[in-house]
């Protein structure tokens, strides 16, 4: 260990977010900007009819107004993932035009943009635009979208089906081995529609350089190089090379910020016909009607135990909501972040998923938080908890039954699942076990036999998750359907000064790579974390990227950066040998210098960059320089794992329910910044907590969200969590030089089954067997009632 | 979210707001705390062409005591209402109310004025007002005039004030004894259900808000409890319930139940 890995070492970036200082697109102004405003169907489903710009264009300050009628028309963003249908017809791919033609096919999409010399101006204007439209029947439901009278999104197919996919073993294979069950688990549910809702809304500035033929895009995104990537070859076809794309400070994303979304292709494009910079971003109701959602799975799934309790098979079927549009990695997220997870931490022999990706007409649905692993673990940790009641064994004692042993992936070998994937390592009764301790089990139940003498609704919860970070390797995730690479690039360029510029394809919209990040190169180069910059988001530094979600910064992106460490090392070494006069193998490394072994005689890292840059006396046949680039392919995913507790207790008046204690037991691998982990944990905790507890985007049967503001859609509180128990065990990922897994989506990955348990817990005495998320006080109420 | 173009005016005499009120007419909006008006107006669902901004309007935010009541001006913020110590002494259930108005940001702008003005079924306010047979001073071009809370309100955002009023105070009697039971709703924190409850000897008066489009006294509570029967279970009689996907009619009507029992007990 060195000086600052494993360190709470507070977070670097903090100063400027905390005093306001943060540069995030809106806060960006150039000279000559227009703002826009977007002309937004307020229908689900429609023919547009008619749509008159004439009076917009007259008003005050108007730069220009465009439809799909201008040249834009032509253009649509791609999709990057494909999946193909299980009879091998290959994915419906509907465009997804920049603006609306000739049909609406979800509340809030865009028919026009206004461009205007203020945003005041752009709103006023965009009121001007008159559109006529011819309202259709809607479907919003993703089960109900498959019926054969729903009316269809994209015409140009016979049902709403975007693919249909499966995973696992024989389904005729698990369907004979639950019959023969000796108790078969049943449950259907709805894994309800979340709004990502980063604190930063979207915003998007495109500034056409007339003179170079240049375009600068900044951009509130994940990823900045597949953005361009996107932008460039696939959506307006315009050269790579000339366009920069610039994604500096950033207000959160979880997942939504990673697409490649209309509006930002769109003010690209007419930034070119004006000929001057365009701004947008988003506001709420926007953000409510056009960030990509997340989850809307509808579930029907059967477990099979044997006497004992073990886990013999596993069934399930679902639909899952692809939304109007295919987003960018839509297809990916029900599926290979989904289905892959189906083992969980179990022995499950025989494993069967099904799933059908409707179109429904809704705002699509892409990655949020978790992306597919959160819907598997509330799915499995469900299922066992219930089964483990309706046999009458502790819901503890049925996880331990059916456990994967122990494994470090290095002695043992790692895990092979029924659903494609194999485990790293992972050591998952450790965690539940650490967490009971925590929780102190046996007195809890004995306060809860007490409680509910009284009439108090106590409960507590399990989940024993595991989940999938990191996704890799490129040629694995390409033979599924990716049609981009999942590698990282990391760039080491040592300052003649001895001080170090790294830039990493990674992207920070809060994580706080610019603090870890050089905790670990300080502590392998042996030098202080003030000599290091971190340099991400904007790809005339950068030399290439993959971006941040996933949970895969440190595990894929610090690994890229290790790679370019170990060659700066090696070729620092050359010049230390040549500056000692001695052997390279006789240097040792440490503490920012070179030393020959068992001698005084060392030269610092310092002196060495120094030479490098001014090669006077240097070894012959070297190059000058020390700066190397690195793109990191990793051999497999990583497997974070570990331990949720939720201790409840329910109104039983009101149902309403409150949170009195939450334990969460992470393995990540190594952890770099222990305050750092604990912090993305209570956060994912947070959105956890609130999908389990209060929030849902609720469509109306014409298609109208009735949720489309903070009045109506319950984000969680401060007030709503309580103090969060962290603990962590360690066992390392085998395959990466940092022995990291990842902990950006643990926390809201396993934190939903403990709190939807822990209220069932409460209530099971009174018969009650499953509960609707988000767990409303109406919804508990009436459960109760029943 | 920026809202239509406006004329903004300050005024700084209750004369002065209503005489542009007259002259105005419906192009005209008061605005005091503006947490309620600001934001429709960003949606552009309320789009006034002239703001009378009355919160420069001297004594207007006070708040004394006056023989037998306290004296609230309507410019006094939830945040005021709930520190001050004669309300906490005097009318205890509005400190109480107050303090479960929004967040600390609502709760340093919004004002009591503003709040009974804009009537909105799931404000606090209302139930509070009503429970304490508290008085409505409105000031228009005629003068000024008294309204009784149980006179004030008519429907949802509705209340029987006069396009060129606005009101100035709101007089309380002393409440020796009050409750005040808030079931939130999750997102807006509004009420779900509110329930005051003011004692007066054996007697009680009850004010509910949230349940219907119009804030009510429960009469048919008040007379089941001097009666002696299960008051509670009449929280909702010959009351129109409203329904939301937070709370439908079965179940705002069990937590208004729920609600008053907690505050009779209280
Ligand atoms: C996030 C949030 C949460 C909230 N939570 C709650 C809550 O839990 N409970 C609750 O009760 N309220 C809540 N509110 C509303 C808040 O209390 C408002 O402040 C209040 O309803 C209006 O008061 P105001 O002073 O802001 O009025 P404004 O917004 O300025 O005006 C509201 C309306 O009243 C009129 N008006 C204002 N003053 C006068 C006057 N003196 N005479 C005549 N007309 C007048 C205006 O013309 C306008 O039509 C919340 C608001 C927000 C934004």
């Amino acid at each position: 260990m060195g000086n600052y890995v494993g360190k709470p070492v507070k977070r670097r970036e903090d100063a400027r977010f905390l005093k306001g200082a943060g540069t995030y697109t809106d806060d960006i102004k150039l000279r000559k900007m227009t703002q826009s405003a977007f002309v937004r169907s307020p229908y689900a489903h429609a023919k547009i009819l008619n749509i008159d710009t004439s009076e917009a264009k007259k008003a005050e300050g108007v730069v220009a107004v465009f439809t799909a009628q201008d040249g834009c028309g032509e253009f649509g963003v791609p999709c990057g993932w494909q999946v193909d249908f299980k009879n091998g017809e290959t994915m419906r791919e509907p465009k997804h035009p920049l603006l609306a033609k000739d049909k609406i096919r979800h509340v809030g999409e865009a028919v026009a943009i206004v461009i205007a010399e203020s945003l005041e101006l752009a709103r006023d204007a965009a009121e001007l635009v008159s559109v006529d439209y011819e309202e259709l029947p809607a479907v919003t439901d993703p089960k109900k979208a498959m019926d054969k009278d729903a009316p269809l999104v994209h015409d140009d197919w016979k049902d709403n089906a975007a693919f249909d996919w499966c995973i696992g073993n024989d389904r005729a294979e698990v369907e004979a081995a639950l019959e023969k069950a000796h108790h078969v688990t049943e449950m259907e549910f709805r894994n309800q529609r979340l709004a990502p809702n980063a604190m930063e809304p979207r915003s998007y500035i495109a500034d056409y350089d007339v003179n170079g033929d240049k375009w600068t895009l900044y951009t509130s995104t994940q990823n900045p190089h597949l953005i361009r990537l996107l932008m460039c070859a696939f959506a307006l076809g315009i050269p790579e090379q000339k366009v920069r794309v610039v994604s500096k400070d950033v207000g959160g994303g979880f997942g939504s910020k990673v697409y490649h979304y209309t509006e930002e292709c769109l003010v690209t494009w007419a930034s070119k016909e004006i000929g001057r910079p365009v701004k947008w971003t988003s506001d709420r109701s926007e953000a409510f009607l056009t960030d990509a959602q997340g989850r809307d799975h509808v579930v029907k799934s059967k477990m099979g135990f044997d006497k004992d309790g073990k886990i013999v098979a596993h069934l399930t079927d679902e639909y899952c909501a692809m939304g109007a549009y295919l987003s960018t990695f839509a297809p990916a997220i029900p599926t290979y972040l989904h289905g892959t997870l189906f083992q969980g931490v179990y022995t499950t022999p025989l494993i069967h998923l099904n799933v059908t990706a409707p179109f429904t007409h809704t705002v699509p649905v892409d990655a949020y938080r978790g992306a597919g692993r959160p819907e598997a673990t509330y799915l499995l940790e469900r299922i066992v908890s219930k089964g483990a009641r309706e046999m009458g064994i502790d819901p503890t004692e049925i996880r331990f039954k059916n456990f994967i042993p122990p494994f470090d992936g290095v002695e043992q070998e790692g895990y092979q699942t029924q659903v494609a994937l194999q485990y790293d390592s992972g050591n998952y009764e450790g965690v539940l076990k650490k967490g009971l301790e925590m929780l102190g089990y046996e007195d809890f139940r004995k306060e809860q036999s007490e409680a509910r003498k009284n009439g108090k609704l106590i409960g507590v919860g399990f989940s024993t998750y595991i989940e999938g970070c990191g996704i890799a390797p490129s040629a694995v995730v390409g033979a599924l359907g990716a049609r981009a690479g999942l590698y990282e690039v990391g760039q080491v360029r040592v300052q003649p000064t001895g001080k170090v510029s790294v830039f990493t394809g990674s992207h920070s919209h809060g994580q706080g790579h610019e603090t870890v990040f050089a905790q670990f190169v300080a502590d392998k180069l042996g030098i202080p974390m003030d000599d290091i910059e971190i340099e991400h988001g904007d790809t005339d530094q950068v030399a290439f990227g993959m971006g941040t979600y996933g949970s895969r910064s440190l595990s894929v992106g610090g690994s890229a950066i290790m790679k370019s460490i170990d060659k700066i090392l090696e070729k620092g070494a050359k010049i230390a040998a040549h500056k000692l006069e001695a052997a390279e193998e006789d240097l040792d490394y440490a503490e920012g210098k070179w030393t020959v072994k068992g001698t005084d005689k060392s030269v610092s890292f310092g002196d060495v960059s120094l030479t490098a840059y001014v090669p006077h006396d240097y070894p012959e046949g070297l190059e000058p320089g020390l700066d190397f680039s690195s793109f990191y392919d990793p051999a497999n995913f990583t497997y974070p794992f570990g331990t949720h507790i939720a201790v409840v207790e329910v109104d039983a008046d009101t149902g309403r329910v409150m949170l009195n204690r939450f334990i969460a037991v992470d393995d990540v691998g190594n952890i770099m910044n222990p305050m750092i982990v604990d912090g993305q944990i209570h956060g994912g905790v947070a959105q956890g907590v609130g999908q389990a507890l209060l929030e849902e985007v609720v469509y109306d049967e014409g298609g109208q969200m009735i949720t489309g503001s903070y009045m109506d859609y319950a984000m969680p509180r401060a007030d709503d969590l309580p103090m969060i128990e962290t603990a962590n065990t360690v066992t390392p990922c085998p395959h990466n030089p940092l022995g990291v897994k990842g902990a950006g989506e643990a926390g809201t990955i396993g934190s939903t089954p403990a709190v939807v348990n822990a209220v069932v817990d409460a209530l099971a005495h009174l018969g009650v067997t499953d509960i609707q998320m988000p767990l409303k006080p109406q919804t508990v109420w009436k459960a109760m009632q029943n | 979210m920026i809202p239509a173009k406006f004329e903004y005016m300050k005024v700084s005499s209750v004369g002065e707001a209503v005489d542009l009120l007259e002259k105005h007419g419906f192009d005209a909006k008061i605005l005091s705390g503006g947490h309620s008006l600001l934001p429709a107006m960003k949606l552009r669902l309320n789009r006034p062409e002239v703001l009378i901004d009355i919160t420069g309007i001297s004594g207007m935010d006070s708040i004394t005591e006056q023989g037998d009541e306290i004296v609230i001006g309507a410019n006094c913020t939830h945040s005021q209402l709930l520190r001050s110590e004669l309300v906490q002494k005097q009318v205890n259930i509005l400190a109480q109310a107050a303090d479960t108005v929004g967040d600390v940001q609502v709760r340093n702008k919004g004002t009591i004025g503003g709040s009974l003005a804009h009537a909105d079924p799931s404000a606090d306010y209302p139930a509070v007002v009503l429970a304490c047979d508290a008085v409505i001073v409105a000031e228009g071009k005629n003068g000024s005039r008294e309204i009784a809370a149980t006179d004030f309100f008519e429907g949802i955002f509705t209340t029987t004030l006069n396009d060129d009023e606005i009101i100035t105070a709101i007089r309380f009697p002393k409440i020796a004894k009050g409750n005040y039971q808030k079931f939130y709703q999750s997102a807006s924190r509004f009420a779900v259900v509110g329930v005051a409850v003011v004692r007066d000897g054996d007697s009680v008066k009850v004010g509910v808000t949230g349940v219907s489009d119009t804030p009510y006294r429960a009469t048919a509570v008040e007379e089941a409890y001097a009666g002696n029967g299960d008051a509670a279970e009449h929280a909702v009689d010959d009351i129109e319930v409203m329904s939301d996907h937070f709370a439908d009619v079965e179940y705002r009507s069990h937590l208004a139940k729920v609600m008053v029992k907690r505050a009779l007990e209280a």
